[in-house]
């Protein structure tokens, strides 16, 4: 009896593995929407996608805000019904088809009013580096990826602090504000934001972002949203 | 609440019933445990279980103990507002030196709302919060929870002006009587005003002119629409003719909520009843939906919701009206001290604030909005009567002027308002780009030249969500436009249905606490209401009770017959 159960264990075992490394993100199911066709259709219409979850940014009145992207590309998902149950089982990886309409809100280009059904399969991104693109109009095809950002200097605020709690400094640690600081690379200077709602005060990055000095050098990882332009969501830096 | 506590010792002892000893008993006496608990649970939830006692005013403040209240307040992600709040709490508590104040930020209506419905349950509101009274209404619901202030206004020691107060605070004839009345709700006053705004139209007058229009004085519905069509006209290119811009979105409103409000109240059509009943659906709210229809056909016209901010395209010259609160003037103009886009996207133009279109410009009716602030009552009077006399501190002058001063907010006492410092703040519209914003201090103007123009809406426990539905109608009409969808009889009863079920205004009507008048969202944030969530704790465990006792009912019936069938 041992030996059979030994024997399943090992199987279940070399079936998973196998099924991970299988898994092709990039490939689409019948009727779904390659990430060219997402990225090529216009706004307002209908898409259809599947994806994978990479972070969720918050659950709020029986809706998820969620980031997600496949082998080619990023689909940020807004405020999409869902209930806490459904939520909570939207680990990183989880494969998700995701009915909705594609939508712009100040740049960021987004799916809204979606539904979605979880689906078998698994895929977490590694991230991109996009330290080169940062200038380039080119940035905005990996809008909403998972990226990595090297060789960053943080710039003081006109405060001349190395961040400020909300954009203006109107915020406090223990209200959970958004972080915002500035970094420069090339010769240009960015806002690069940690979501409070994706990465709150009690975490590693929250943390990290208040402990940084002007002139220190960080390596940095997040989601490149858009709100006017770039503005990365940040999920890890490293202190150089 | 002697009557509370004794009943939640009772359904203490009822669930202590072990299932094996419930069926022992005979099915009549379970039935009647069953109707026990039911009647006792149904009490308990009803008047708040964990409910304070009725705040009764102390005879005198003891001002030898200490104590720590919470303030929730509200700003509007504006460093200077939460300098004022802090610097405010500095000085009182200079005034005060036994009462420490300990403020939480927030810069959203609806998160304050939900948090403070979650501490409810436990008992655990904040002393002071920043509210609106579409909220209290639903805060009303649990018993004492929300301490009327109409003993405490009168109070000759601690009410307003009051002889022991340390500052100098005004008396209740000194509030502007019409934003006093905002914060009445069922015949007595919850809340005391805080700041007070209304909502403009900010223009870009160089791109009317060179559309061939003038700007009137006042603004109607038609003209708004006409101009707003006009300037969806393209160049060959493909970029829009008024700017040479790939992007132009004429017209631009931020709160479809007020949209839909303001309209209706215009036009003196239904909306709701101060006894709850909900009226929107109505031959005019449906007229105005085909009317947007049209304009959103020809690209005139989009929501914040749906677009961004008004004031992000109106700068960048993407946007040519743009209506947002007065508390939001200082985002607004090519000049704006605020803002979110890149100084290289602002375009130069000349910017004029309006009030917003009307559809009768001789009975010119706007929304009354912007923060109040309730007291949550606890357990102690000395610990409430200390949050009322920091809440008194709010009104004075050196608060509201300089709150006031940080966007287009009226104070709203005539204390402040008759103030030579706030004369003299008046008197230098333009003098700069900050502090005398000439596009603040306008927007600040059209609601003091409007006061008596302004209303409110009517509060019931789910007025929210009635607000919150009418502006869901339009956000819901713009997208199926811009979807392409078709828009029309059938899609309006289809409307009607979806948002009846959504904010289940169907189950809405105005408990005891219904009356008067509400404010209206200044951010646009959409906070569900109670009604919208599901039955109270309380009444779970009643229901999962009630189910599993007759599940064992049936059991234990069907067992007893098995038996009297085998014997």
């Amino acid at each position: 009896m041992k030996k059979i159960i030994s024997l399943m264990l090992a199987l279940v075992m070399v079936l998973s593995v196998t099924g991970c490394s299988s898994e092709d993100p990039s490939k689409k199911s019948e009727g779904v929407m390659t990430y060219k066709e997402y990225s090529d259709a216009a706004l307002d219409s209908e898409v259809v996608v599947e994806t994978y979850v990479q972070a969720k940014q918050g659950w709020w009145q029986d809706t998820a805000t969620i980031y997600t992207q496949d082998g080619d590309g990023a689909y940020f998902l807004y405020s999409m019904p869902c209930s806490k149950e459904d939520y909570d089982k939207l680990t990183t990886g989880t494969k998700i088809k995701v009915i909705g309409h594609k939508a712009e809100w100040s740049g960021e280009v987004e799916i809204i009013d979606a539904t979605f059904e979880i689906e078998k399969g698994n895929y977490v991104a590694e991230p991109t580096d996009v330290t080169s693109l940062l200038s380039s109009a080119d940035l905005i095809k990996k809008q909403n990826m998972f990226a990595s950002f090297k060789g960053l200097k943080v710039e003081a605020q006109a405060d001349g602090s190395a961040f400020l709690y909300n954009w203006d400094g109107s915020g406090s640690h223990d209200d959970n504000s958004d972080l915002y600081f500035n970094v420069s690379v090339g010769g240009n200077t960015y806002t690069f934001t940690v979501e409070s709602y994706l990465c709150g005060n009690d975490t590693e990055v929250y943390k990290a972002v208040e402990g940084l000095s002007v002139g220190d050098t960080i390596d940095a990882e997040g989601f490149l949203y858009w709100y006017n332009g770039v503005n990365p969501h940040i999920t890890k830096i490293t202190k150089k | 609440m002697k009557t509370s506590s004794s009943i939640c010792v009772n359904v203490s002892k009822a669930k202590r019933l072990t299932l094996l000893s419930v069926l022992r008993r005979t099915a009549s006496v379970i039935m009647a445990s069953v109707m026990i608990i039911a009647c006792f649970t149904l009490l308990s939830g009803c008047h708040g279980r964990r409910g304070n006692d009725a705040f009764v005013l102390p005879e005198s403040f003891d001002a030898s103990r200490e104590y720590e209240i919470t303030f929730w307040a509200k700003n509007d992600t504006n460093k200077t507002q939460t300098d004022i709040y802090n610097k405010a709490i500095k000085d009182f508590e200079a005034l005060y030196p036994n009462i420490h104040v300990k403020i939480r930020l927030y810069t959203d209506y609806g998160r304050i709302y939900n948090d403070v419905i979650t501490n409810i349950s436990t008992n655990t509101t904040p002393n002071v919060c920043i509210t609106y009274p579409d909220h209290i209404a639903t805060y009303m619901t649990g018993a004492n929870t929300v301490v009327p202030l109409d003993e405490l206004f009168a109070d000759s020691r601690y009410g307003l002006g009051g002889s022991e107060i340390r500052f100098d605070a005004p008396t209740q004839s000194e509030i502007v009587p019409k934003f006093l009345e905002e914060c009445r709700i069922g015949g007595a006053h919850y809340a005391i005003p805080y700041m007070r705004s209304t909502e403009a139209c900010y223009i870009n007058k160089t791109y009317v002119e060179a559309l061939g229009y003038e700007v009137p004085d006042v603004l109607t519905w038609d003209y708004i629409w006409k101009v707003s069509d006009t300037a969806t006209a393209k160049n060959p290119d493909g970029t829009f003719a008024v700017n040479g811009q790939n992007v132009m979105i004429p017209f631009i409103y931020k709160s479809t909520d007020n949209m839909m409000i303001q309209y209706l109240a215009q036009k003196d059509a239904g909306y709701t009843t101060s006894e709850g009943d909900i009226l929107i659906f109505n031959k005019d709210t449906f007229d105005f939906l085909y009317e947007i229809k049209k304009h959103v056909e020809t690209g005139a016209f989009s929501t914040f919701k749906i677009s961004s901010y008004p004031a992000n395209f109106l700068n960048a010259g993407q946007c040519i009206f743009a209506i947002d609160s007065t508390a939001g003037s200082t985002w607004m103009g090519s000049k704006a001290p605020l803002s979110d886009i890149a100084e290289e996207m602002f375009v130069d133009f000349e910017t004029v604030v309006r009030t917003i279109p009307l559809c009768d410009p001789e009975d010119p009716k706007m929304i009354s909005q912007g923060p109040s602030i309730c007291i949550f009552n606890k357990s102690d009077p000395q610990e409430v009567l200390a949050s009322w006399i920091f809440a008194q501190y709010m009104l004075t002058n050196d608060v509201q002027n300089a709150y006031a001063e940080t966007e287009g907010y009226v104070p709203v006492t005539s204390k402040a308002q008759k103030s030579p410092e706030y004369l003299d703040y008046l008197s230098r519209e333009g003098e700069d780009d900050k502090e005398h914003y000439d596009i603040k201090l306008k927007a600040t103007r059209l609601l003091l030249d409007n006061i008596e123009n302004t209303f409110v809406t009517p509060v019931f426990s789910g007025s929210a969500s009635v607000r919150d539905a009418a502006g869901q109608m339009i956000e819901n009409v713009t997208k199926s436009v811009r979807r392409g969808e078709t828009v029309d009889s059938s899609y309006m009863e289809k409307l009607e249905k979806d948002i009846t079920s959504l904010y289940r205004l169907d189950r809405l009507k105005a408990g005891s606490n219904g009356s008067s008048t509400s404010a209206g969202d200044d951010d646009g944030s959409s906070p569900s209401d109670a009604t919208k969530e599901s039955f109270p704790a309380a009444s779970k465990v009643l229901l999962t009770i009630l189910c599993a006792v007759w599940l064992l009912l049936i059991a234990y019936g069907i067992r007893s017959f098995i038996k009297k069938t085998k014997k």
